[in-house]
Protein backbone atom coordinates (compact mmCIF):
# COMPACT_ATOMS: atom_id res chain seq x y z
CA UNK A 1 0.00 0.00 0.00
CA UNK A 2 1.62 3.31 -1.06
CA UNK A 3 1.55 5.79 1.66
CA UNK A 4 -0.14 9.52 0.50
CA UNK A 5 3.41 11.16 1.05
CA UNK A 6 4.94 8.91 -1.13
CA UNK A 7 2.46 8.93 -3.94
CA UNK A 8 2.00 12.57 -3.20
CA UNK A 9 6.21 12.83 -3.90
CA UNK A 10 6.04 10.82 -6.78
CA UNK A 11 3.78 13.04 -8.52
CA UNK A 12 5.57 16.27 -8.17
CA UNK A 13 8.78 14.24 -9.42
CA UNK A 14 7.39 12.70 -12.17
CA UNK A 15 5.82 15.83 -13.09
CA UNK A 16 9.28 18.02 -12.67
CA UNK A 17 11.11 15.46 -14.42
CA UNK A 18 8.94 15.39 -17.46
CA UNK A 19 8.98 19.18 -17.85
CA UNK A 20 12.71 19.75 -17.40
CA UNK A 21 14.38 20.86 -20.35
CA UNK A 22 16.57 18.37 -22.57
CA UNK A 23 20.28 18.09 -21.62
CA UNK A 24 21.53 19.45 -24.61
CA UNK A 25 25.28 19.35 -23.04
CA UNK A 26 24.24 15.23 -22.26
CA UNK A 27 23.01 14.66 -25.70
CA UNK A 28 25.80 16.50 -27.44
CA UNK A 29 28.25 14.36 -25.50
CA UNK A 30 26.79 11.32 -26.19
CA UNK A 31 26.63 11.71 -30.19
CA UNK A 32 30.41 13.10 -29.67
CA UNK A 33 31.46 9.74 -28.33
CA UNK A 34 29.17 8.06 -30.95
CA UNK A 35 30.54 9.52 -33.42
CA UNK A 36 34.15 8.49 -32.21
CA UNK A 37 32.98 4.55 -31.65
CA UNK A 38 31.96 4.63 -35.38
CA UNK A 39 35.13 5.70 -36.35
CA UNK A 40 37.55 3.69 -33.98
CA UNK A 41 34.97 0.94 -33.00
CA UNK A 42 36.27 -0.93 -29.88
CA UNK A 43 39.88 0.03 -30.32
CA UNK A 44 41.90 2.42 -27.56
CA UNK A 45 42.62 6.00 -28.72
CA UNK A 46 46.01 6.94 -27.85
CA UNK A 47 47.38 10.68 -27.21
CA UNK A 48 50.48 11.25 -29.11
CA UNK A 49 52.10 11.29 -32.89
CA UNK A 50 48.93 13.95 -33.66
CA UNK A 51 49.43 17.97 -32.95
CA UNK A 52 45.90 19.60 -33.93
CA UNK A 53 46.77 23.48 -34.23
CA UNK A 54 43.85 26.44 -33.57
CA UNK A 55 43.87 29.45 -32.01
CA UNK A 56 42.96 28.93 -28.21
CA UNK A 57 40.64 32.53 -28.02
CA UNK A 58 38.62 32.40 -31.39
CA UNK A 59 37.57 35.96 -32.66
CA UNK A 60 34.41 34.12 -34.34
CA UNK A 61 33.15 30.59 -34.03
CA UNK A 62 32.08 30.92 -38.01
CA UNK A 63 35.21 30.27 -39.40
CA UNK A 64 38.43 28.85 -36.81
CA UNK A 65 41.32 28.04 -39.13
CA UNK A 66 42.56 24.73 -38.00
CA UNK A 67 45.42 22.20 -38.99
CA UNK A 68 46.43 18.72 -37.65
CA UNK A 69 49.71 17.48 -38.41
CA UNK A 70 50.78 13.67 -37.52
CA UNK A 71 54.05 12.06 -37.64
CA UNK A 72 54.20 9.21 -39.82
CA UNK A 73 56.72 8.57 -42.19
CA UNK A 74 54.35 7.82 -44.79
CA UNK A 75 55.57 4.41 -46.51
CA UNK A 76 53.13 2.30 -47.73
CA UNK A 77 54.40 -0.39 -44.58
CA UNK A 78 53.70 2.63 -42.11
CA UNK A 79 51.42 5.70 -42.93
CA UNK A 80 48.40 7.33 -41.69
CA UNK A 81 45.26 5.96 -43.61
CA UNK A 82 42.63 9.07 -42.45
CA UNK A 83 42.30 11.72 -40.34
CA UNK A 84 39.29 13.07 -38.46
CA UNK A 85 38.49 16.49 -36.54
CA UNK A 86 35.70 15.94 -34.29
CA UNK A 87 34.07 18.98 -31.94
CA UNK A 88 31.98 18.72 -28.62
CA UNK A 89 29.68 21.36 -28.42
CA UNK A 90 28.23 21.72 -32.27
CA UNK A 91 24.72 20.63 -32.85
CA UNK A 92 26.73 17.13 -34.98
CA UNK A 93 30.38 16.52 -33.94
CA UNK A 94 31.57 15.80 -37.08
CA UNK A 95 33.51 18.32 -38.93
CA UNK A 96 36.16 16.68 -41.47
CA UNK A 97 37.39 13.06 -42.57
CA UNK A 98 40.10 13.05 -44.75
CA UNK A 99 41.72 10.27 -46.39
CA UNK A 100 45.15 10.00 -47.33
CA UNK A 101 47.98 7.37 -47.82
CA UNK A 102 51.42 6.57 -48.58
CA UNK A 103 51.05 9.25 -51.88
CA UNK A 104 50.16 12.16 -49.40
CA UNK A 105 54.10 12.69 -48.62
CA UNK A 106 53.24 14.22 -45.10
CA UNK A 107 50.37 13.42 -42.80
CA UNK A 108 49.08 17.58 -42.39
CA UNK A 109 46.22 18.87 -43.70
CA UNK A 110 44.49 22.42 -42.89
CA UNK A 111 41.23 23.87 -42.87
CA UNK A 112 38.82 26.35 -41.62
CA UNK A 113 35.60 24.90 -39.14
CA UNK A 114 32.48 26.12 -37.44
CA UNK A 115 32.84 25.67 -33.96
CA UNK A 116 30.01 26.56 -31.74
CA UNK A 117 30.85 27.23 -28.69
CA UNK A 118 33.72 27.17 -25.92
CA UNK A 119 34.72 23.27 -25.39
CA UNK A 120 37.20 20.68 -26.93
CA UNK A 121 38.00 19.91 -30.38
CA UNK A 122 39.53 16.69 -31.31
CA UNK A 123 41.96 15.29 -33.84
CA UNK A 124 41.87 11.46 -34.74
CA UNK A 125 44.50 9.77 -36.69
CA UNK A 126 44.23 6.26 -38.14
CA UNK A 127 46.87 4.62 -38.72
CA UNK A 128 47.60 1.46 -41.16
CA UNK A 129 48.50 -0.42 -38.69
CA UNK A 130 45.45 -0.54 -36.95
CA UNK A 131 46.04 1.80 -33.82
CA UNK A 132 44.39 5.28 -33.24
CA UNK A 133 46.23 8.25 -31.81
CA UNK A 134 44.75 11.59 -30.73
CA UNK A 135 45.22 14.97 -30.13
CA UNK A 136 42.74 17.45 -28.23
CA UNK A 137 42.72 21.17 -27.31
CA UNK A 138 40.18 23.26 -25.90
CA UNK A 139 39.23 26.90 -27.08
CA UNK A 140 36.77 29.63 -26.19
CA UNK A 141 34.83 31.07 -28.18
CA UNK A 142 33.78 34.60 -28.47
CA UNK A 143 30.77 36.07 -30.14
CA UNK A 144 30.99 39.56 -32.49
CA UNK A 145 29.57 42.58 -31.23
CA UNK A 146 26.55 44.32 -33.13
CA UNK A 147 24.73 41.43 -35.33
CA UNK A 148 22.35 41.73 -38.47
CA UNK A 149 18.58 43.32 -37.65
CA UNK A 150 16.74 40.30 -36.31
CA UNK A 151 19.76 38.35 -34.49
CA UNK A 152 20.50 41.03 -32.00
CA UNK B 1 30.11 26.51 -61.77
CA UNK B 2 31.04 27.88 -58.40
CA UNK B 3 34.21 29.73 -57.78
CA UNK B 4 37.12 27.80 -57.10
CA UNK B 5 40.95 28.27 -56.44
CA UNK B 6 43.14 25.30 -56.17
CA UNK B 7 47.30 26.23 -55.74
CA UNK B 8 49.70 23.99 -56.86
CA UNK B 9 53.19 24.83 -57.36
CA UNK B 10 53.99 24.70 -61.57
CA UNK B 11 57.71 22.54 -60.79
CA UNK B 12 58.71 20.50 -58.41
CA UNK B 13 61.55 17.67 -57.84
CA UNK B 14 60.51 14.10 -58.15
CA UNK B 15 59.80 13.13 -55.34
CA UNK B 16 59.38 16.06 -53.37
CA UNK B 17 56.10 16.64 -51.34
CA UNK B 18 54.51 19.63 -52.53
CA UNK B 19 51.48 21.44 -50.69
CA UNK B 20 48.23 21.76 -52.71
CA UNK B 21 45.87 24.44 -51.29
CA UNK B 22 42.13 24.39 -52.61
CA UNK B 23 39.24 26.98 -51.20
CA UNK B 24 35.16 26.67 -52.86
CA UNK B 25 32.96 29.31 -52.69
CA UNK B 26 29.92 27.67 -51.21
CA UNK B 27 27.73 29.25 -47.92
CA UNK B 28 28.00 26.05 -46.36
CA UNK B 29 24.02 26.27 -45.21
CA UNK B 30 24.42 23.68 -41.86
CA UNK B 31 20.73 22.41 -41.48
CA UNK B 32 20.69 23.84 -38.05
CA UNK B 33 19.52 27.54 -38.85
CA UNK B 34 16.03 28.55 -39.14
CA UNK B 35 14.88 31.58 -40.47
CA UNK B 36 12.97 34.69 -38.93
CA UNK B 37 9.98 33.00 -38.86
CA UNK B 38 11.15 29.52 -37.41
CA UNK B 39 11.28 27.23 -40.25
CA UNK B 40 14.01 25.39 -40.86
CA UNK B 41 16.92 26.32 -43.76
CA UNK B 42 17.63 23.22 -45.40
CA UNK B 43 21.47 21.58 -45.42
CA UNK B 44 22.94 22.90 -48.31
CA UNK B 45 26.61 21.46 -48.02
CA UNK B 46 29.73 20.24 -50.05
CA UNK B 47 30.10 16.66 -49.27
CA UNK B 48 33.37 15.44 -50.56
CA UNK B 49 36.29 16.47 -52.48
CA UNK B 50 38.75 14.37 -54.23
CA UNK B 51 41.89 14.93 -55.96
CA UNK B 52 43.18 12.41 -58.77
CA UNK B 53 46.74 13.16 -59.89
CA UNK B 54 47.07 11.72 -63.90
CA UNK B 55 43.94 9.55 -63.02
CA UNK B 56 44.65 8.03 -59.61
CA UNK B 57 43.50 9.46 -56.31
CA UNK B 58 45.60 10.72 -54.10
CA UNK B 59 43.49 12.61 -51.78
CA UNK B 60 39.84 12.32 -50.64
CA UNK B 61 38.06 14.25 -47.80
CA UNK B 62 34.47 14.18 -46.50
CA UNK B 63 33.16 17.12 -45.64
CA UNK B 64 30.44 18.19 -42.88
CA UNK B 65 28.00 21.12 -41.86
CA UNK B 66 30.97 22.15 -39.31
CA UNK B 67 33.15 23.15 -42.18
CA UNK B 68 33.21 26.87 -42.81
CA UNK B 69 31.53 28.51 -45.75
CA UNK B 70 33.77 28.82 -48.41
CA UNK B 71 35.85 25.82 -47.18
CA UNK B 72 39.32 25.65 -47.14
CA UNK B 73 41.28 22.42 -47.30
CA UNK B 74 45.19 22.12 -47.72
CA UNK B 75 46.86 19.25 -47.55
CA UNK B 76 50.23 17.50 -49.60
CA UNK B 77 51.31 14.90 -52.00
CA UNK B 78 54.67 13.61 -53.57
CA UNK B 79 55.14 15.24 -56.79
CA UNK B 80 55.49 11.70 -58.13
CA UNK B 81 55.18 12.73 -62.24
CA UNK B 82 54.52 15.20 -64.98
CA UNK B 83 51.10 15.75 -65.80
CA UNK B 84 47.37 17.09 -64.18
CA UNK B 85 45.96 16.83 -60.97
CA UNK B 86 42.34 17.53 -60.56
CA UNK B 87 39.87 18.14 -58.29
CA UNK B 88 36.39 17.63 -57.80
CA UNK B 89 33.94 19.13 -55.27
CA UNK B 90 30.61 17.23 -55.17
CA UNK B 91 27.26 18.21 -52.69
CA UNK B 92 23.90 18.77 -52.13
CA UNK B 93 21.40 19.52 -54.57
CA UNK B 94 23.56 18.17 -56.95
CA UNK B 95 26.68 20.52 -56.70
CA UNK B 96 29.68 20.08 -58.77
CA UNK B 97 32.78 21.82 -59.26
CA UNK B 98 35.98 20.98 -60.88
CA UNK B 99 39.10 22.29 -61.52
CA UNK B 100 42.79 21.21 -62.80
CA UNK B 101 46.18 22.20 -62.22
CA UNK B 102 49.32 20.81 -64.23
CA UNK B 103 52.49 20.14 -62.81
CA UNK B 104 55.84 20.10 -64.22
CA UNK B 105 58.14 17.31 -62.27
CA UNK B 106 61.85 17.60 -62.76
CA UNK C 1 41.96 70.74 1.01
CA UNK C 2 43.40 67.57 -0.02
CA UNK C 3 40.22 65.99 -0.70
CA UNK C 4 38.62 68.52 -1.98
CA UNK C 5 41.18 68.73 -4.97
CA UNK C 6 40.49 64.80 -5.02
CA UNK C 7 37.10 65.11 -5.96
CA UNK C 8 37.14 67.80 -7.65
CA UNK C 9 39.80 65.93 -10.52
CA UNK C 10 37.60 62.96 -10.31
CA UNK C 11 34.55 65.08 -11.38
CA UNK C 12 36.87 66.50 -14.10
CA UNK C 13 37.82 63.33 -15.16
CA UNK C 14 33.95 62.14 -15.20
CA UNK C 15 32.55 65.53 -16.98
CA UNK C 16 35.71 65.32 -19.67
CA UNK C 17 36.11 62.39 -22.49
CA UNK C 18 38.74 61.31 -24.75
CA UNK C 19 37.30 63.01 -27.82
CA UNK C 20 39.07 62.27 -31.05
CA UNK C 21 42.11 59.91 -31.56
CA UNK C 22 45.07 61.11 -31.91
CA UNK C 23 46.81 60.70 -34.96
CA UNK C 24 49.64 58.75 -33.44
CA UNK C 25 47.33 55.97 -31.18
CA UNK C 26 45.01 55.16 -34.54
CA UNK C 27 44.81 51.95 -35.04
CA UNK C 28 43.03 49.90 -37.79
CA UNK C 29 40.43 46.77 -36.97
CA UNK C 30 43.14 44.38 -38.31
CA UNK C 31 45.05 45.33 -35.05
CA UNK C 32 42.53 44.12 -32.78
CA UNK C 33 42.36 40.75 -34.30
CA UNK C 34 44.31 37.61 -33.48
CA UNK C 35 47.13 36.23 -35.28
CA UNK C 36 45.21 33.60 -37.20
CA UNK C 37 42.16 35.89 -38.60
CA UNK C 38 45.14 38.27 -39.42
CA UNK C 39 46.46 35.78 -41.95
CA UNK C 40 43.27 35.09 -42.92
CA UNK C 41 43.33 38.46 -44.63
CA UNK C 42 46.75 38.12 -45.51
CA UNK C 43 46.47 34.80 -47.32
CA UNK C 44 46.36 36.49 -51.03
CA UNK C 45 45.62 33.03 -52.69
CA UNK C 46 43.56 31.41 -50.40
CA UNK C 47 41.90 33.95 -48.03
CA UNK C 48 38.13 33.66 -48.12
CA UNK C 49 37.50 37.25 -50.14
CA UNK C 50 39.86 35.88 -53.03
CA UNK C 51 36.49 34.24 -54.25
CA UNK C 52 35.02 37.98 -54.88
CA UNK C 53 37.84 39.67 -56.17
CA UNK C 54 38.15 36.79 -59.09
CA UNK C 55 34.73 37.04 -59.72
CA UNK C 56 35.49 40.73 -59.77
CA UNK C 57 38.10 40.73 -62.29
CA UNK C 58 35.56 38.32 -64.49
CA UNK C 59 33.04 40.72 -63.74
CA UNK C 60 35.23 44.17 -65.13
CA UNK C 61 35.95 42.21 -68.67
CA UNK C 62 32.54 41.08 -68.92
CA UNK C 63 30.34 44.29 -68.26
CA UNK C 64 32.56 46.04 -70.47
CA UNK C 65 34.31 48.04 -67.97
CA UNK C 66 37.64 47.60 -69.92
CA UNK C 67 36.50 49.40 -72.65
CA UNK C 68 36.90 52.08 -71.27
CA UNK C 69 39.21 52.12 -68.10
CA UNK C 70 41.35 49.57 -69.67
CA UNK C 71 43.38 47.33 -67.09
CA UNK C 72 41.65 47.75 -63.67
CA UNK C 73 45.27 47.75 -62.15
CA UNK C 74 46.51 50.74 -63.76
CA UNK C 75 43.54 52.91 -64.26
CA UNK C 76 41.81 52.07 -60.60
CA UNK C 77 44.81 52.45 -58.51
CA UNK C 78 44.10 54.95 -55.80
CA UNK C 79 41.01 55.67 -56.77
CA UNK C 80 39.42 53.50 -53.72
CA UNK C 81 41.77 55.57 -51.22
CA UNK C 82 39.88 59.05 -52.28
CA UNK C 83 36.02 58.10 -52.15
CA UNK C 84 33.84 58.82 -50.79
CA UNK C 85 34.07 62.33 -53.53
CA UNK C 86 32.00 64.77 -55.29
CA UNK C 87 31.35 63.55 -59.11
CA UNK C 88 29.28 66.50 -60.96
CA UNK C 89 28.65 68.25 -57.36
CA UNK C 90 27.55 65.10 -55.68
CA UNK C 91 28.44 62.76 -53.13
CA UNK C 92 28.60 59.90 -54.32
CA UNK C 93 30.76 56.36 -52.47
CA UNK C 94 32.87 53.74 -54.45
CA UNK C 95 29.81 51.93 -54.76
CA UNK C 96 27.39 54.40 -56.14
CA UNK C 97 30.03 55.48 -58.69
CA UNK C 98 30.85 51.66 -59.65
CA UNK C 99 26.38 51.16 -59.87
CA UNK C 100 26.49 54.73 -61.99
CA UNK C 101 28.98 53.92 -64.67
CA UNK C 102 27.68 50.74 -65.40
CA UNK C 103 24.94 52.40 -67.62
CA UNK C 104 22.41 50.90 -68.64
CA UNK C 105 22.82 49.20 -65.03
CA UNK C 106 22.19 45.78 -65.31
CA UNK C 107 20.08 44.93 -62.68
CA UNK C 108 22.23 42.34 -60.69
CA UNK C 109 24.50 45.58 -59.22
CA UNK C 110 21.92 46.03 -57.08
CA UNK C 111 23.20 47.40 -53.73
CA UNK C 112 24.74 43.97 -51.07
CA UNK C 113 24.09 41.78 -54.55
CA UNK C 114 27.21 39.11 -54.83
CA UNK C 115 27.80 41.23 -58.38
CA UNK C 116 28.29 44.90 -56.76
CA UNK C 117 30.40 43.42 -54.04
CA UNK C 118 32.49 41.52 -55.97
CA UNK C 119 33.26 44.32 -58.41
CA UNK C 120 33.36 47.10 -55.62
CA UNK C 121 36.10 44.86 -54.00
CA UNK C 122 37.92 44.36 -57.33
CA UNK C 123 38.30 48.33 -57.70
CA UNK C 124 38.97 48.45 -54.43
CA UNK C 125 42.28 46.05 -54.16
CA UNK C 126 43.48 48.11 -56.36
CA UNK C 127 44.30 51.02 -54.38
CA UNK C 128 45.29 48.13 -51.84
CA UNK C 129 48.58 49.86 -49.26
CA UNK C 130 48.23 53.49 -50.34
CA UNK C 131 46.66 56.10 -48.11
CA UNK C 132 43.01 57.07 -47.52
CA UNK C 133 42.91 60.76 -48.74
CA UNK C 134 39.67 63.12 -48.37
CA UNK C 135 39.15 66.43 -50.41
CA UNK C 136 38.82 69.00 -48.10
CA UNK C 137 36.09 70.26 -50.82
CA UNK C 138 34.37 68.12 -48.76
CA UNK C 139 33.89 69.89 -45.35
CA UNK C 140 30.65 70.84 -45.39
CA UNK C 141 29.08 67.36 -45.79
CA UNK C 142 31.76 65.52 -43.62
CA UNK C 143 30.49 67.34 -41.22
CA UNK C 144 27.54 66.27 -41.81
CA UNK C 145 28.64 63.00 -41.41
CA UNK C 146 30.95 63.95 -38.21
CA UNK C 147 27.78 65.04 -36.32
CA UNK C 148 25.79 61.80 -37.06
CA UNK C 149 28.84 60.18 -35.16
CA UNK C 150 28.38 62.16 -32.43
CA UNK C 151 25.18 61.89 -32.31
CA UNK C 152 23.38 60.37 -29.50
CA UNK C 153 20.78 57.52 -31.52
CA UNK C 154 18.14 54.96 -30.78
CA UNK C 155 16.65 53.30 -27.54
CA UNK C 156 20.19 53.56 -26.07
CA UNK C 157 20.61 57.20 -26.35
CA UNK C 158 24.10 56.54 -27.76
CA UNK C 159 26.45 57.82 -30.10
CA UNK C 160 29.39 56.42 -31.73
CA UNK C 161 32.01 58.72 -30.46
CA UNK C 162 31.06 57.01 -26.96
CA UNK C 163 32.95 53.43 -28.03
CA UNK C 164 34.93 53.94 -31.00
CA UNK C 165 36.64 57.50 -29.94
CA UNK C 166 35.84 57.07 -25.93
CA UNK C 167 36.41 53.57 -25.24
CA UNK C 168 37.67 51.87 -27.80
CA UNK C 169 40.23 49.12 -27.09
CA UNK C 170 38.07 47.65 -24.15
CA UNK C 171 35.41 44.98 -24.33
CA UNK C 172 31.96 44.94 -25.50
CA UNK C 173 30.57 41.88 -24.77
CA UNK C 174 33.20 39.76 -24.77
CA UNK C 175 35.01 41.59 -28.11
CA UNK C 176 37.39 44.73 -28.28
CA UNK C 177 36.14 47.66 -29.02
CA UNK C 178 38.00 48.51 -32.93
CA UNK C 179 38.41 52.15 -33.63
CA UNK C 180 35.98 52.06 -36.50
CA UNK C 181 38.39 52.73 -39.25
CA UNK C 182 37.01 51.83 -42.68
CA UNK C 183 40.06 50.70 -43.65
CA UNK C 184 39.19 47.54 -45.64
CA UNK C 185 36.03 47.52 -47.42
CA UNK C 186 34.17 45.83 -48.57
CA UNK C 187 35.13 43.11 -46.23
CA UNK C 188 34.53 39.42 -45.40
CA UNK C 189 32.55 39.36 -42.54
CA UNK C 190 33.35 36.26 -40.10
CA UNK C 191 29.88 36.56 -38.81
CA UNK C 192 28.15 37.27 -42.17
CA UNK C 193 30.68 34.28 -43.73
CA UNK C 194 30.46 36.51 -46.89
CA UNK C 195 31.73 39.61 -47.86
CA UNK C 196 29.51 42.98 -47.21
CA UNK C 197 29.32 46.43 -47.70
CA UNK C 198 30.12 49.14 -44.80
CA UNK C 199 26.58 49.94 -45.05
CA UNK C 200 25.83 46.82 -44.15
CA UNK C 201 28.17 47.03 -40.79
CA UNK C 202 26.66 50.47 -40.57
CA UNK C 203 23.26 48.75 -40.17
CA UNK C 204 24.81 45.97 -37.43
CA UNK C 205 25.81 49.05 -35.42
CA UNK C 206 22.71 50.56 -35.46
CA UNK C 207 21.12 47.47 -34.91
CA UNK C 208 23.20 47.19 -31.86
CA UNK C 209 22.08 50.42 -30.58
CA UNK C 210 18.82 49.93 -31.30
CA UNK C 211 18.41 52.58 -33.20
CA UNK C 212 17.20 53.91 -37.02
CA UNK C 213 18.70 51.95 -39.74
CA UNK C 214 19.45 53.74 -42.82
CA UNK C 215 19.52 52.32 -46.30
CA UNK C 216 22.53 51.31 -48.04
CA UNK C 217 23.37 54.54 -50.67
CA UNK C 218 21.72 57.11 -48.46
CA UNK C 219 22.87 60.15 -47.87
CA UNK C 220 23.38 59.54 -44.06
CA UNK C 221 25.89 56.43 -44.33
CA UNK C 222 27.56 57.99 -47.36
CA UNK C 223 28.14 61.70 -45.55
CA UNK C 224 29.50 59.14 -42.39
CA UNK C 225 31.54 56.68 -44.48
CA UNK C 226 33.34 60.29 -45.16
CA UNK C 227 33.79 61.29 -42.21
CA UNK C 228 35.32 58.00 -40.99
CA UNK C 229 37.53 57.96 -44.46
CA UNK C 230 38.72 61.63 -42.93
CA UNK C 231 39.51 60.42 -39.70
CA UNK C 232 41.16 57.39 -41.05
CA UNK C 233 42.98 60.16 -43.36
CA UNK C 234 46.87 58.67 -44.21
CA UNK C 235 46.23 54.87 -43.21
CA UNK C 236 46.77 52.51 -45.68
CA UNK C 237 43.66 50.76 -47.33
CA UNK C 238 43.45 46.93 -46.86
CA UNK C 239 40.59 46.28 -48.91
CA UNK C 240 39.40 43.77 -49.17
CA UNK C 241 39.26 42.99 -44.96
CA UNK C 242 38.75 39.95 -43.40
CA UNK C 243 36.98 41.30 -40.10
CA UNK C 244 35.29 39.15 -37.00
Amino acid sequence: MITRRAFLLLGVVGTAHAQLPPNIGEIRKKALDEAIRKVVGSNPVRQGRVKLDLPPLIDNGNTVPLSVEVQSPMTAADHVKAIHVFTEKNPQPYVLSAYLGPRAGRARIATRARIADTGIVTAIAQMSDGSFWSDSVKVIVTLSACLEEGLI
Amino acid sequence: MARVVVNVPAEAKRGEVIEIRTLAGHPMETGFRRTQLGELIPRDIIRSLVCTYNGVEVFRADFHPAMAANPLLTFTTVAAESGTLEFRWTGDNGFSATQTAAIKVL
Amino acid sequence: MKFCTVILSALVAAVSHAGEIPSAERRSGYEFMSRETRAMQDDEVTGPAVLWLLDGEALWGKLGCAGCHGDAKASMKGVAARYPALVDGKLVSLEQQVRHKAAPLPSSLAYESRELLALTAYVARQSHGMPIQVNEKTKPLMDRGKDFFHRRQGQLNLACAQCHDDNWGKKLAGNTIPQAHPTGYPIYRLEWQTVGSLARRFRNCLTGMRAELYAPGSPEFVELELYLMWRARGMKLESPAVRP
